[in-house]
This record gives structure tokens, sequence and C-alpha cells, in this order.
């Protein structure tokens, strides 16, 4: 990796830290409303996985997206008007947290129905593959989708049609607030990939680098044609599974020695260890912090949408 | 009807690459009841796929599909076994477009079947079109003849919206003229009067439309003169031409296949009542199936099933 491209990816990783932070201030304000559910120590595996691809890639991921969004190249300013629900916000603030998307960046949205993406990823990737278009589909999801027949239906599915489509599990330990083991029959969640003939890795989320790896090896797969591929991603979250989760299902002890392993101390290890002078670093951070209060400063300047807003974008043409 | 439908296919695809056809059985076997035969021959098996027996996925790949450039229409076998596809339709294909501030366009057609009376038991014998016509950012279809299935289909497919497209399953052997015109389209959210009549106003839709027709040609003979209207599709409903036709006769009934309780009927008569409250002479009467899951014996079944006996009855009951 060029040192121009880890700068990049180390300033999404504070871009991510800070914007979730942010927003758990202004949820805890009351500006931002709804269910909110932040990416907040998982954020190597969205930076790591998405900048492998290319740009006609599709991503895709489930209702923790806010770091999913920025890993595809959304700004702040579109994500945090969503979030205060303001007309510029990049859903026109009709979806909200869960519901970030820009079709531009081929970022085809948070989803917040569990496992039902997947279904919708078959279909993102089987479109390009009937064009003959070898752009892939990196579809994201928790551990906690491993349970529900979407990911059966899906993963079967995509393998029986060699559609070119990365199932990306990032197993953070907890669906909600159920360990993995009190609901999912096997903990190594790559084992149900199995079951479908596919292929798959694993990799620590914490380690931008094995992510980024893994997706790479995983995307050469996948643009042969040799149909789809599995990667099950070792990560953790810090916060609750959403917002007012008190945590008390897990240990601080636990806590702390996923924080020890963080991925953004590590990737800046990684910076130092290149030669990038802690200068450089430093001033990404306020580049980041910059983003973010720019972000915030122009959701709270948009307008709202209009009450009359809400009889658009529901059909092709606008009823009422 | 099963060729028409095959055959508006057909004609589509023709016209425009970006249109697949996939679900259970469409492609080799073509389609369980036809509907789909020689699509595969014709367009081959990239366009035309068969799909294993997952409704979940057959819909969210139809979604993604959509949002992705595509115009697939999708095939349900029956709409029994859209249930389990029903986060799909209603929390996907229905609100994808809004939901993303309408980022994402979803064009999008699933035809699926529905209707009682072929002895399948309670749970492959259900007609609830009007589940799906609850749900905003949805369009539901149901024709009541071979040509309309045609018109309507073609339309679906055009159509930049999510469309359920719903047939009635024993209606596909049924005989009628089908226009040879590829450009034969029918309207999105019109209805169409069936029958002319002075007396009575009977609105039904799919095979009631039918049962009603066989009604009022019963009762023309005892010069009681009704008008049908074809609702044709249930979102976008279409009811002018019901309180127009109201204005004149100032009696109706509303015949459904499927159960009173929060159906068509229910609905149609409140818009009634609504919009046309001063022109009521009689209570509006509503036609349907018995409250009950339909048994699989022959005679039960048709004893809980609406037939053109129990359309007269009701139309007699407010003469």
């Amino acid at each position: 990796m060029d040192k121009a491209e880890m700068l990049k990816l180390y300033k999404q990783l504070v871009v991510i830290r800070l914007l979730e932070e942010k927003c758990e201030e202004l949820y805890q304000k009351g500006k931002i409303g709804g269910f909110m559910h932040l990416y907040i120590g998982q954020e190597a595996t969205g930076v790591g996985a998405v900048s492998a691809r290319r740009p006609t890639d599709n991503v895709i991921t489930a209702y923790r997206d806010h770091g999913i969004a920025l890993a595809c190249g959304m700004s702040p300013r579109a994500i945090m008007a969503e979030m205060l629900g303001k007309a510029t916000g990049c859903s026109k603030g009709k979806g909200g947290s869960m519901h970030l998307a820009d079709k531009r960046l081929h970022f085809w949205g948070g989803h917040a129905i569990v496992g039902a993406h997947l279904a919708l990823a078959t279909g993102l990737a089987w479109a390009d593959q009937y064009r003959g278009s070898d752009a892939a589909t990196l579809c994201f999801f928790g551990e906690g989708a491993s349970n529900i027949g979407y990911f059966h239906e899906s993963l079967n599915l995509a393998a029986v049609w060699k559609l070119p489509c990365i199932f990306i599990c990032e197993n953070n330990n907890y669906g909600m607030w159920t360990p993995v083991a009190r609901a999912s029959a096997v903990i190594e969640i790559r084992q149900k990939a199995a079951a479908y003939g596919m292929p798959s890795d694993s990799a620590d989320g914490m380690d931008l680098l094995a992510v980024r790896a893994v997706t790479e090896k995983a995307l050469a797969h996948v643009r042969a044609g040799e149909g789809p591929y599995f990667l099950e991603i070792h990560t953790y979250r810090y916060r609750g599974h959403s917002m007012g989760d008190q945590r008390p299902y897990r240990t601080h002890d636990e806590i702390k020695k996923w924080q020890a392993e963080d991925p953004i101390g590590q990737f800046e290890q990684v910076l130092l260890d290149a030669g990038i002078p802690p200068a450089e670093i430093d001033a990404l951070d306020a580049q980041a912090q910059f983003d973010i209060a720019d972000g915030v400063q122009y959701a709270e300047e948009s307008p709202a949408p209009a009450l009359e807003e809400i009889w658009t974008d529901i059909y092709a043409e606008p009823i009422g | 009807m099963a060729k028409a439908i095959s055959l508006a296919l057909a004609e589509e695809m023709e016209r425009d690459p970006s249109i697949v056809v996939f679900g259970e059985e469409v492609a080799v076997a073509g389609g369980t009841y036809g509907a789909t035969a020689g699509l595969y021959d014709r367009f081959g098996g990239n366009r035309v796929k068969d799909t294993p027996i997952s409704e979940g996925v057959i819909a969210g790949a139809a979604v993604g599909a959509a949002m992705n450039g595509l115009r697939p229409v999708a095939e349900i076998m029956g709409i029994n076994f859209a249930f389990l596809a029903m986060d799909q339709i209603v929390n996907h294909a229905a609100k994808i477009r809004s939901m993303f501030g309408g980022q994402f366009a979803c064009p999008l057609v699933i035809r699926t079947t529905s209707g009682g009376g072929r002895q399948l038991a309670a749970t492959h014998s259900q007609t609830v079109e009007h589940l799906f016509a609850h749900f905003p950012g949805l369009y539901v279809v149901a024709p009541s003849t071979p040509a309309d299935a045609k018109g309507l289909l073609k339309t679906a497919i055009r159509s930049d919206d999510p469309i359920m497209f719903i047939e009635q399953a024993t209606m596909y052997s049924e005989r009628g003229e089908v226009p040879d015109d590829p450009n034969f389209l029918l309207p999105v959210g019109q209805s169409d009067v069936k029958r002319r009549g002075k007396d009575v106003t009977i609105v039904a839709y799919s095979k009631m439309v039918g049962v009603s027709l066989k009604a009022a040609q019963q009762l023309a003979t005892e010069s009681i003169e009704c008008e049908v209207i074809d609702l044709r599709w249930l979102r976008p409903l279409d009811l002018e031409p019901v309180f127009e036709s109201f204005k004149q006769t100032n009696r109706a009934v509303v015949v459904e296949e499927s159960w009173r309780t929060y159906g068509v009927g229910a609905e149609v008569a409140a818009r009634i009542y609504e919009e046309c409250f001063d022109y009521l002479d009689a209570p509006i009467q509503r036609v349907a199936q018995k409250e009950v899951p339909l048994p699989y014996n022959g005679e039960l079944e048709k004893y809980a099933l609406p037939k053109p006996a129990d359309v007269i009855e009701a139309v007699k009951a407010i003469l």
C-alpha cells in the first residue's frame, strides 16, 4: 500500500470514530431520533474491506451503517444531515440512521430488517452478472443474521447461480444482547458457508490490513467467475447494540481486552512503522475533527423537509 | 389466459433486454400453469431462470436486481407462499424508493396466483390481494379476462413501480379474444365497466367479475339490470366509475372471493358511503367467502365460496 492510501484509510478510521462519538452526543441531546447503532470498535472491518473494492463494486450492509457509509465515500455532511432528519440528508430525512445510502457511490444502503439485505445483495450481484460486468457485491452483516432464513436462502441462491457476491460476516460476538454461543449452533460462522459449497476465510477485524488482504483474495475469486465467497471478520463493538443499551450482558474486562487491540491504534502503529511522522498523523486527526464539525454545522443549518415532501418518492410519480 | 400472459411476457422481453423472468419452475418446465411456456427456449437460461424453492430470496433478488437496473418479473407460485416473501414485498419493494429519498427505483413485477376452488385445502386456497393493496408504495392488479391479463401485464412490466400481478389460478384455462397489437396497454389505476345497467351497481375484480356477470345475466331475464364494474387495480383504486354508476342506481353490491372482514368490500363500501351518502337508497351489500379456512371437501368448498346465486340474492335484498 502506498503512503497516500495509508493516510487516506487512517483518516477514514478516525472520521468514523469521531462521527460516531458525535452521533452519541447528539442522540443524548435529543437531536437524533429513532434507533441508532454505533460502529465504534468495528471501523477496520468496514474500511479494510471496502478499501479493496473498485468504485463500481456494490456495497450493502445492515443498520449499523454509518461506518460503511463513510468508508464508501459518503460525506459527514450528507450523513449528519440525515441523522438530523434534514432535507439535505442522503435520504432526504426519510431514512434516518439505519438507512444511509448513496447510489452514485454504489452504496446500496443500510437495511434494518435483519438478514433481508442478503437477499437484496443477490439481486444486485445478479444484475451485474447479467450485464456481463465484472463488478462484485460486498454484503456486510452481523453474525446474528446467520440464523435467519434469508441467510441460507441467499447463500444457496448465490452459490447455485455463481453470483459475484462476497458475504462479509462482521462477527462482533453479540446478536443484540445475546452472545453468539447462545444463539448459533456453530460459533464459527464460516462453517455455515461450507453447507453451500462456498469457499471462506476469516480475519482479525481489529487489523485493517488483514481484513483488506482477505477481501482482495475474495474479490479475485469472485471476479474470476468462480461464484460467491464468504468472509468471517472477528470484531467487537465497544458500545451497546443500540443507544440506551446498558451492556449488563458483558464485562468491563471483556470490553477492555478488545479495546487493547483497538483498530485505530493498531493502524496508527502501521503508519509509524512505515516512517510516517507523528505530526502528519496529528494533522489527519485535526482534519477529521474539522470534517465532523463541518458536517454537524451543515446539518444544523440545513432546512427541514417541507411537509408536502411526504407525498414524494413513494412511486415514480408523486401522489396526493 | 395462460397464453395471454406468456404472450405479454414474450412481447415485452423482445422489446426490452433488461426484462428477466425467474421463479420456481418458470424456465425449463415453462411454469406450473404454463404461463411462461416457451420463454426459456426463446430467450435462454440467462434471462429465464429457475430458482430454488426460496420465496424470500426470489422476492429479495427481484428487488435488488430492480434497484440495480433490471426489470425483473418474478413469479411466486402461489399467494399463499408469498407470505414467506411478505417482508421483501412490503418492507423492501414497497419502501425502497421512499426510505432512501427516491435514490432507488424498483421497477418490478411479482406475478402470483390466488383463489380457491381447486380442493387444495386451507393453506393453498387464499385470495388475499387486499393484504398487499394495504401498503402504499406497491400497486396491486388482478385481471378478470385474458385480454385484460395481457394489457395489464404489459403495462405492469413497463411501469417504474413495484407491482403485484395476481392471477386467479382457476382462470388459466379461460378463453377469450386477445389483441395482437404489441402496444396494447391498459392504464395503471383504471377500473372498467364490464356491463351496463341502471338498477344496481356490482363491484368486483378478478374471478368475481365473471361470477357477477353470470348473476347479472340471470337477473336480466327478470328485468333487473346490473352495472358490473371491474376494479382491475386494488391500488391505485379507481372508484370514479363506481360513484358515477351509484349515483344512477343508488344501490351497490361488492363481490370478493376472500373473507369480508377488513376486505375489499369494506373499503369500497366505506368510500361509497363517504362520497355518495345522499344517493343511498339501501345498505351496501357485501358478497364474500364464508369466514372459515377453506375446507378440502369439494362440496364444502363450493358452499364457502361466493357464487352467482349469492350475488343474485344480495341484489334482490336491496331492490
